[in-house]
């Protein structure tokens, strides 16, 4: 899309994902069709070959994943977009891009779970799989999209912080937000902020590829650069070789909780509405954030002082925005397409005598306005 | 005085940081790494332009040894890895390494498809019959019949030949040497490395301890006689008949034949697509 072009688009959310992630410079895609996120390989194959991108279908979600951390260890930003069942076949690979930290982008269109599940319906089952769903301690970043705009937004951001913290971003996206058209303007290119990961400047001779720094944030060198070095799987040593030493172990694993730790206040991204006042509020991520936004509205003109905590980041868990709202707050709802993954870690940060209640839909379907509306009187 | 080793030494392996290597004494790997070496060298690239992958296993240790861009992936998984570096950077030259249960039990998947696709890479499979470094299980290479630690009884399943099922997946060229046939085994990936698609080499080698010593071969030497006597050259294969040729495996060139180039055809449709 070139600029002066008209930048009103009616695009849906698997869309509007693609275009930001080729804003944020995305050119190498890996990926196998899957319901509900076929339309974002599908895309991807026409938009990446016209910014001189790379598009692959893999033989599988494994191999998908495996590519776009080949490509993105050659300097390429990558990304691949799945669902569910393809996400559980990710988890190996995410790992091995947790522990190499290599930037990359994954976006998981949640349908109904376990298993083939519910392949056109909508849900957030998989949230705690985006945490922790490989294996071994590792940091990683999830963030949620709610709506057409947001995919766009979020996705840009989410390779910005990839590229910077060097680590796994995962967006969830939904059924509903996948599919839903919405009319979206998109901004100049000129006037996103892109970043960029930091390359070496030292000579090739001096280069440590895991060395520490007071960002916990090595530079990277790409295959190719003249900075030849070794990639692993393994734990390994400042100077990427496998090491069994304890103590180089320990300083390992310490800088990949630190690196993120220190950047918790551009990781950590919410909205929220209506909270100068409130009493009551619901915290609430993706597309029922949108539910929540509508019923927050009806139950203000009934007098209710309810406001609403949108989470974008989910982990790592945005904890002081959520206390600030326990804090502040009687009671709040948190309503969710699963059986209470999210309101389990709001009730981890409740320190304060706030009530937790919980609305969780499990059966295929949306959550609607009423449901919250609902749920709101009961506690207000 | 510098010997013509010590400089291929010098060059290629990383002796200060990671030797001694884990291999058992006697092991094939080091035969099919010194190879490899040689092979690159004569093809005269420079080690920045070359990218070793590697799955798990024995043989995937093998990248940590030598002095290039190196990768040590995920079980079964390197050709996946090695499919996103190439694509994303042409001027490198892309080698895989893998053993037999990496490249055809749980990365057999990746491996068929990546012939079929045909973008230009190398694999080398490096085919000892057994799973060496998990203790001697049995592998889809495993003879029928053989003693493992998983196949107490005698090993019910029937052997792949990586070589074969290479040639019907799609590879541009498929070659199978021994770690006896050393002069041949460096032909062969010389031309692999230098062939512009997918390239495969199988290379029967020798795990005298976990296959050859529970199978009546159980030194370095008396595996080695079994490849010398075992392999037949492929010319003479046709002039044999079938009982002749029982347990015996053909070594050379399988298939070396153009096919269109992956890169070159995407370059096509990026220039015929461009944003305008």
């Amino acid at each position: 899309m070139s600029d002066g072009e008209c930048k009103i688009k009616l695009l849906q959310g698997n869309e509007a994902i693609v275009e930001g992630a080729i804003v944020a410079g995305c050119r190498f895609f890996a990926g196998y069709p899957i319901t509900p996120a076929s339309e974002v390989s599908e895309q991807m194959s026409m938009r990446l070959p016209e910014v001189g991108g790379t598009f692959i279908q893999m033989e599988d979600e494994i191999a998908s994943m495996g590519a776009i951390i080949g490509a993105s260890l050659a300097g390429v930003k990558s990304m691949t977009a799945t669902s569910g069942p393809g996400f559980s076949l990710m988890q190996e690979n995410i790992g091995y891009a947790c522990i190499t930290e290599t930037p990359c982008v994954i976006v998981n269109v949640m349908r109904g779970g376990p298993s083939t599940g519910l392949p056109t319906n909508p849900s957030q089952g998989d949230v705690m799989q985006g945490r922790w769903g490989t294996h071994g301690d590792h940091p990683i970043i999830v963030m949620a999209v709610s709506t057409v705009a947001d995919s766009f937004e979020i996705t840009v951001h989410a390779f910005n912080l990839s590229e910077k913290y060097r680590v796994p971003v995962i967006i969830m996206s939904d059924e509903v937000v996948a599919h839903t058209r919405e009319s979206i303007e998109l901004p100049e290119t000129s006037k996103v902020e892109v970043i960029e990961r930091i390359k070496p400047t030292v000579p090739p001779e001096w280069y440590l590829p895991y060395e520490d720094n007071s960002r916990g944030v090595p530079p990277m060198a790409s295959f190719g650069d003249g900075y030849r070095h070794h990639q692993t799987g393994l734990i390994h040593d400042q100077k990427g070789f496998p090491t069994q030493d304890s103590k180089e172990i320990q300083a390992f694993m310490e800088r990949q909780f630190r690196k993120i730790t220190n950047g918790f206040q551009e990781i950590i991204c919410f909205k929220r509405f209506m909270m100068e006042d409130a009493e009551v509020a619901i915290i609430a991520y993706g597309s029922v954030s949108r539910s929540a936004k509508r019923a927050m509205r009806e139950a203000r003109q009934k007098g209710i002082k309810v406001g609403l905590l949108q989470l974008i980041t989910l982990f790592p868990f945005p904890k002081s925005p959520v206390a600030s709202v326990l804090r502040q707050c009687q009671a709040v709802i948190v309503p969710e397409m699963n059986i209470g993954q999210i309101s389990r870690e709001v009730k981890r940060v409740n320190q304060f005598s706030c009530n937790i209640h919980k609305i969780n839909k499990i059966n295929g379907e949306f959550i609607t306005p009423a449901e919250i509306y609902d749920g709101l009187l009961k506690i207000a | 005085m510098s010997t013509e080793m010590d400089r291929i030494r010098n060059k290629y392996l990383r002796h200060d940081k990671k030797f001694p290597h884990i291999w058992c004494p006697g092991c094939g790997n080091g035969i099919v790494m010194a190879s490899l070496i040689r092979a690159i060298d004569q093809i005269g690239l420079d080690n920045d332009e070359v990218v070793l992958a590697a799955g798990i296993g024995c043989a995937g240790r093998m990248p940590v040894y030598i002095d290039f861009n190196t990768l040590h992936t995920t079980h079964g998984r390197s050709l996946t890895f090695a499919t996103g570096i190439k694509l994303a950077n042409p001027a490198l030259t892309v080698v895989s390494i893998m053993g037999d249960g990496d490249a055809t039990a749980i990365g057999g998947n990746h491996f068929i498809h990546a012939a079929r696709r045909n973008l230009d890479l190398t694999a080398i499979i490096v085919n000892n019959q057994v799973y060496g470094m998990t203790g001697g299980q049995f592998s889809p290479t495993t003879p029928f019949g053989a003693t493992t630690t998983t196949s107490s009884y005698g090993n019910l399943e029937h052997a792949f030949s990586i070589a074969e099922l290479a040639v019907t997946a799609g590879a541009s060229f498929v070659g199978r040497g021994t770690v006896y046939h050393v002069k041949q085994l460096d032909m062969l990936i010389k031309k692999a490395v230098k062939k512009n698609g997918f390239s495969v080499v199988e290379i029967m080698s020798n795990c005298h301890t976990q296959y050859g010593r529970r199978n009546k071969l159980p030194d370095p030497v008396s595996m080695m006689q079994w490849f010398k006597k075992h392999a037949i050259a492929l010319e003479k294969v046709e002039k044999m008949d079938a009982e002749a040729l029982e347990d015996r495996f053909p070594i050379g060139i399988l298939v070396d034949r153009q096919k269109p180039d992956y890169i070159e055809q995407y370059q096509r449709i990026r220039e015929t697509s461009k944003d305008d």
